[in-house]
């Protein structure tokens, strides 16, 4: 017969430790996490002015702006930041894409003898742990337009004869890389660029770096070029953490908010051209003149629905079609095999 | 390599001599690249310790001799120090990013390690939802955060800014990725049996052991906080002075109309880069080898 202290330690139970342990982490995510996404809902059908509930309202102006003339200022003003959204991300991920995926290519292929591979690493990498708000100033300082004092980059093009200087009046005929509304927004694309691509080729690399080398080896046996193997292993096998940086970029595209909100001349006036969905919230939850909570509350959530449609396309467009396809097949072989069985049972 | 050749039929006579020329040419592309990622911080040093009105006049590659007088004027005119203060600054900033550092880490490591060691039954379940809840965007939260924050009483604190990080999903997912190929559970047993209590066999043997993984965290943890804009930014609403943090000194800069010396605006910058470019240079290797592990989220 047991003792009672055999007994006491046959039912110990370190489940409580496991909750003990996984606590902190659950407790201060439902406080700062979860309940303000929840009470991100909340706001959304709030009334701008005393928080009373006014259902699905804030999101009928913000989508459809029918009735009063701010109403139909709120919509355009959104629609106007989502598309500027979208210009500046596309304009920033297609070339990041393009450059980090070839250097990664290039990095990784074995045959090529290119010395220094592992400081040019490094440099690329810089741009993306300098604080972005820092950076933002400083090609505010470097692409300054003024005729007699410009930038660092107006002054560049002068000395390469790209620009007028006129020596006698010493002014500069600058571009407008501020306040001209292509200019500013390829100067954003760039410093995403520039800041963004080295983390990318980096990630791919990763990636490049884990598909079984026997392929490459078999490809070059059978004597395909570097764009065949690019072509036909590469990218294939590249695709699932092709959709991982893809869905990252976008929901990290979708959050642009410091070098957009940084990059104008003028005080506490974002450049319009350049105000990103993330700028928009910001700029109504902040707004002590005209509170606009439940706008702002309804902007980020149907920024919320919009990250989420977006990484589940991205998903669905780069998901391995061999794999579904062998997936198919094996269930039809499975399926043959039982009817075959079944018949063979039967005689 | 000849016996080769001649078994399986001659190579191409040229092969060789065309790697080397795009080996070449990518090595040229590669210089270019690095040109363009370093011009614009070379720049900006070099602007530093040039005058005002030489930097309005024209571009210069080389160092000049106004140093001493930014420094002089960026830390003891009235105009300057009033806006861009870089001590406080990196006081600030670092209280902020030591104490989301430290909670990052160890409150990832704990929540890993209890997910990874224990069986109870709610274990599936709480990871399935640390990884929902990772793409969660700032951005979407920060409208109830700041609103709740506010009825809290706590924004102008550095409460909102520094309690968050102890939930840190992405870190807890690294962690316990890496637990589960370098963390037997024996050893856990072998602690019990030598009368070790739960809490300790966590600090004293699951911690150093998981220091590579820990160390890595930690740097982009600290980088991550160091760099934050947004949420400072959205929590510090009266934006006290002396509660600034290093990245909103920097967007001073750009909102305020008497900072107009361009040698001190680009000695600030060039002093708001400082701290992250020497953590970078120094660790810059385990860095890149973090990033190539997937350790990195935004």
């Amino acid at each position: 017969m047991a003792s009672a202290a055999q007994r006491r330690i046959k039912s110990i139970s370190y489940a409580k430790y496991g909750y003990i342990f996984i606590l902190p982490f659950f407790l201060v995510y439902f406080f700062f996490q979860l309940w303000p996404l929840i009470n991100t809902f909340v706001i959304s059908f709030q009334s701008n002015k005393d928080a009373s509930f006014v259902g699905f309202d804030n999101y009928k102006t913000i989508l459809f702006g029918e009735g009063t003339r701010t109403a139909r200022n709120v919509s355009k003003h959104f629609y106007s930041t989502l598309k500027n959204t979208v210009i500046l991300w596309v304009g920033n991920f297609v070339p990041q894409i393009a450059l980090s995926l070839s250097l990664a290519v290039w990095f990784t292929e074995a045959n090529l003898k290119i010395p220094g591979k592992g400081f040019f690493k490094i440099v690329m990498y810089l741009p993306n742990i300098i604080t972005a708000a820092s950076v933002a100033v400083l090609f505010l300082q470097l692409c300054g337009e003024a005729e007699n004092a410009p930038g660092s980059v107006n002054q560049l093009l002068g000395k390469l004869g790209i620009i007028d200087f006129n020596s006698t009046s010493m002014k500069y005929d600058s571009v407008k890389f501020i306040t001209g509304q292509t200019q500013s927004r390829i100067v954003v694309m760039f410093i995403q660029t520039w800041m963004w691509f080295g983390n990318t080729m980096i990630m791919l690399m990763s990636g490049i770096m884990g598909i079984n080398p026997s392929l490459f080896e078999a490809a070059a046996i059978d004597g395909a070029s570097s764009g065949q193997v690019f072509r036909k292993i590469t990218l294939p096998l590249l695709s699932p953490i092709m959709a991982y940086t893809l869905v990252t970029s976008m929901i990290g595209g979708l959050q642009m908010f410091d070098i957009p909100f940084l990059y104008h001349k003028e005080a506490k006036t974002v450049s319009d051209h350049l105000k990103t969905v993330a700028v928009y919230i910001y700029e109504y939850f902040h707004d002590q003149k005209d509170p606009k909570m439940g706008y702002a509350g309804a902007a980020s959530v149907l920024l919320f629905i919009i990250t989420l449609i977006l990484g589940c396309i991205a998903f669905y467009l780069t998901r391995d079609k061999d794999e579904i396809a062998k997936k198919k097949q094996r269930k039809k072989i499975a399926k043959q095999k039982a009817m075959e069985s079944r018949q063979l049972g039967g005689f | 390599m000849s016996k080769m050749n001649s078994t399986y039929g001659e190579p191409k006579d040229n092969y060789t001599a065309k790697l080397r020329l795009k080996s070449t040419i990518l090595f040229i592309w590669f210089i270019i690249l690095t040109i363009i990622c370093l011009l614009p911080i070379y720049i900006l040093v070099v602007n530093a310790t040039r005058e005002n009105s030489d930097i309005a006049n024209t571009i210069s590659f080389i160092p000049g001799s106004n140093l001493g007088k930014n420094i002089n004027k960026l830390f003891h005119d009235v105009n300057y120090n009033t806006v861009f203060d870089v001590l406080i600054g990196y006081r600030n900033s670092f209280i902020i990013t030591a104490f989301c550092t430290v909670f990052t880490v160890f409150f990832s490591a704990m929540t890993a390690y209890g997910i990874h060691v224990y069986e109870f039954k709610l274990k599936e379940i709480s990871y399935t939802v640390i990884l929902l809840v990772m793409m969660v965007p700032m951005q979407v939260t920060s409208a109830g955060f700041v609103a709740f924050m506010l009825k809290l009483g706590l924004t102008d604190t550095y409460w909102p800014l520094i309690l968050p990080s102890i939930a840190a999903p992405a870190v807890v997912y690294f962690m316990r990725s890496y637990m589960k190929s370098s963390f037997p559970l024996e050893i856990v047993e072998a602690a019990r049996i030598d009368g070790c209590n739960e809490f300790r066999t966590f600090v004293s043997i699951a911690i150093p052991m998981m220091g590579p993984a820990i160390a890595v965290q930690a740097i982009f943890a600290f980088i991550a906080s160091w760099n934050n804009f947004y949420t400072p930014n959205m929590i510090l609403i009266s934006s006290r002075f002396n509660q600034k943090t290093l990245p909103m000194m920097a967007s001073a800069i750009q909102s305020s109309d008497k900072f107009t010396d361009y040698g001190a605006i680009y000695l600030a910058l060039a002093l708001s880069i400082l701290p992250i470019v020497i953590v970078y240079v120094a660790l810059s290797k385990f860095i890149i080898a973090g990033v190539a592990l997937g350790g990195v989220k935004e």
